[in-house]
């Protein structure tokens, strides 16, 4: 705050904005450089409490784990009755099968043909799922029902346990799928 | 025309323009099927005006009082937005509704009727409670709240913002029929009012090796982009009104991201946090949706910027042309790259076009209005605009754009529209 006052003091108001463009129909574009520095130091808990984005890294997954056989379970009872039994969709979303329809001319998009990280169906089904209750699942119902819906993808085995240090390690069928436009 | 029939009001012929004064209309260049300028302004006068003797109702009894906030007039209610969910039964929030084009005019959409795109629902924020965090790669995190925000210098922008799945049904095999809006409605226009990002991401201090962002709303899908840093310090604001009022719930309220010229759906609403990053997040809506399958089964992803876009809203599915004559063709066109240049309009699917006048301020990344006067020589036609902007890049034909990618992909398709003109004067959406 002293820098900010500072400012004020010392140069008044109208320096505080140093950009001014004048746009093709004469009126003035104003482009403020400098704010009243108003923003509030995060605390840990805060951090902690709002990060939940898990980029392939993997990095912020939290602790715990869950196996293929926890997220049957949890599966049967918070999934299947929008992604139908066993993954194969409808009324919601297909998330298994597909694999190797992309080119086929009429592609199946699912988690297991397309998906190119399985850290995203860890951090999209902790954000977003079940959708009438998002949030409600605990960070291992995550990781099972995340290590249900890859196995049932044949993407990782039976006895596949989901944590912190074996989800970043999947590799997803389709991985080198998608050509980055970002730079164009 | 009837007041007491609204559905009249609703879809309005605009017989009423051919009274315009001959001198005004002789001085713009005609559009027509052929190479004769069929037709006369003449023929069109005789459209007498119904001038009632006795006094109106309304001019004898006082009016109604003042209120809060207004309304449009009840004639209008059907002036609205379509809207539909594809996952009605589970989850009827998820979906969205489309600004009525072929309804509208000008180029600034009336707040109520900007388009919707839910991923689950609008949230019921409480503004005293709503916090924004921007964390990660920066010195320091920092926590804003609307207080505070409120205290910053402001920019006013006028931008469009554009769904990718806009116009997705006409990447079907065949021409679905629906009314401009509901076509083409993933698309609206207002003026933001905000802070520009680049402001609040430096008092928080950028790492040198920073290269993305990831902006998250705070809504229960807790909807989520990745966003490149250069873009975020570029022209993205933190907007917190839309046209003068604060943003509306369903648009983000009280904060919303605005990425100006890219894909709507990285414009998170109800954005609660940022979080500076060395890469993408990768994810669900910029992986497995929101990217572009070729026929070779390889997807395009971060395809952000909106293509070169046009549409004649006037006449469109939904009008009806009652007679042979002269109408004004009107429409809107846009680009995610910059201003207008030039629209071109052919009234025989593409052979023969004539330029279009644009109606200023021609403002970039924004819905600019166009318009051309039309002699409809009674005969069927197809009714093209083609809009070119000030990058040089020019909208594809269907053809060019549907053969970059696999079957009905739906997202990011700006190709030509046609409006196929029947000689009953009905109007149709047709491939051409």
């Amino acid at each position: 705050m002293s820098l900010h006052n500072r400012v004020l003091a010392g140069l008044g108001v109208t320096a505080l904005i140093t950009a001014c463009a004048t746009a093709p129909d004469g009126s003035t574009r104003i482009v403020p450089t400098h704010g009243p520095n108003l923003g509030v130091p995060a605390s840990a808990a805060t951090l902690a409490a709002m990060d939940i984005s898990i980029p392939p890294s993997g990095a912020g997954l939290p602790a715990g784990s869950g196996s293929v056989a926890q997220g049957q379970k949890v599966y049967g009872e918070k999934c299947q009755a929008c992604h139908g039994s066993k993954g194969v969709g409808k009324p919601a979303d297909r998330l298994v099968g597909g694999k190797g329809s992309l080119a086929s001319g009429k592609p199946i998009r699912t988690v297991g043909s397309f998906w190119p990280y399985a850290t995203t169906l860890f951090d999209y089904t902790r954000r977003a799922m079940p959708t009438t209750a998002p949030r409600s699942l605990s960070d291992e119902e995550v990781y099972a029902v995340t290590a249900y819906v890859l196995y049932l993808n044949g993407i990782v085995p039976e006895s596949a346990v989901m944590s912190a240090q074996t989800l970043p390690q999947v590799q997803m069928p389709n991985r080198g799928g998608f050509i980055d436009y970002s730079r164009k | 025309m009837s007041t007491s029939d609204p559905s009249q009001v609703a879809v309005p012929s605009r017989e009423g323009v051919a009274a315009l004064p001959a001198t005004d209309s002789s001085r713009r260049r005609f559009l027509t099927q052929g190479a004769s300028l069929a037709g006369t302004l003449a023929a069109a006068s005789a459209a007498a005006t119904a001038s009632a003797q006795s006094v109106p109702p309304w001019m004898t009894v006082p009016g109604a009082p003042m209120r809060g906030y207004g309304t449009p007039s009840k004639f209008e209610a059907g002036v609205k937005r379509p809207f539909a969910s594809g996952y009605a039964s589970v989850s009827p929030a998820t979906g969205s509704s489309r600004t009525p084009h072929q309804s509208l005019e000008g180029t600034i959409t009336p707040n109520g009727l900007h388009f919707e795109r839910h991923h689950n629902g609008v949230p019921d924020i409480d503004p005293g409670k709503h916090e924004l965090l921007i964390h990660g790669m920066v010195n320091r995190p920092l926590v804003f709240n609307l207080a505070a925000l409120s205290r910053y210098p402001m920019i006013s922008r006028t931008h469009f913002i554009e769904c990718a799945g806009n116009s997705g049904a006409n990447a079907r095999p065949k021409p679905v029929q629906g009314t401009a809006g509901a076509l083409h409605g993933l698309a609206s226009t207002s003026e933001w009012t905000g802070i520009p990002l680049a402001l609040l991401l430096n008092e928080a201090g950028i790492a040198p090796d920073a290269r993305w962002i990831l902006a998250e709303g705070a809504d229960s899908a807790a909807m989520s982009r990745s966003v490149p840093l250069s873009k975020a310090m570029d022209d993205a604001m933190v907007a917190l009104y839309q046209n003068g009022e604060r943003v509306r719930p369903e648009q983000g309220y009280p904060m919303r991201l605005l990425l100006p010229g890219w894909e709507g759906n990285m414009n998170v609403k109800w954005l609660r946090r940022i979080k500076v990053t060395d890469g993408p997040a990768h994810t669900k809506d910029e992986t497995s949706k929101y990217s572009d399958l070729q026929p070779d089964g390889k997807a395009r992803q971060f395809t952000f910027e909106l293509g070169v876009k046009s549409l004649i809203t006037f006449p469109s599915y939904g009008h009806k042309l009652d007679r042979r004559g002269w109408y004004e063709l009107t429409g809107i066109a846009w680009s995610g790259a910059g201003r207008i240049s030039k629209v071109e309009v052919s009234a025989d699917g593409g052979t023969n076009w004539r330029e279009a006048a644009l109606q200023g301020p021609i403002l970039s990344k924004s819905f600019t209005r166009f318009r051309l006067p039309w002699d409809w020589n009674g005969e069927s036609a197809l009714l093209q605009s083609r809009a070119t902007d000030e990058k040089g890049n020019v909208q594809p034909t269907r053809q060019a754009f549907v053969s970059q990618y696999v079957v009905g992909m739906n997202y990011h398709n700006h190709y030509i529209q046609t409006w196929a003109i029947a000689a009953d004067g009905s109007i149709s959406n047709v491939f051409a």
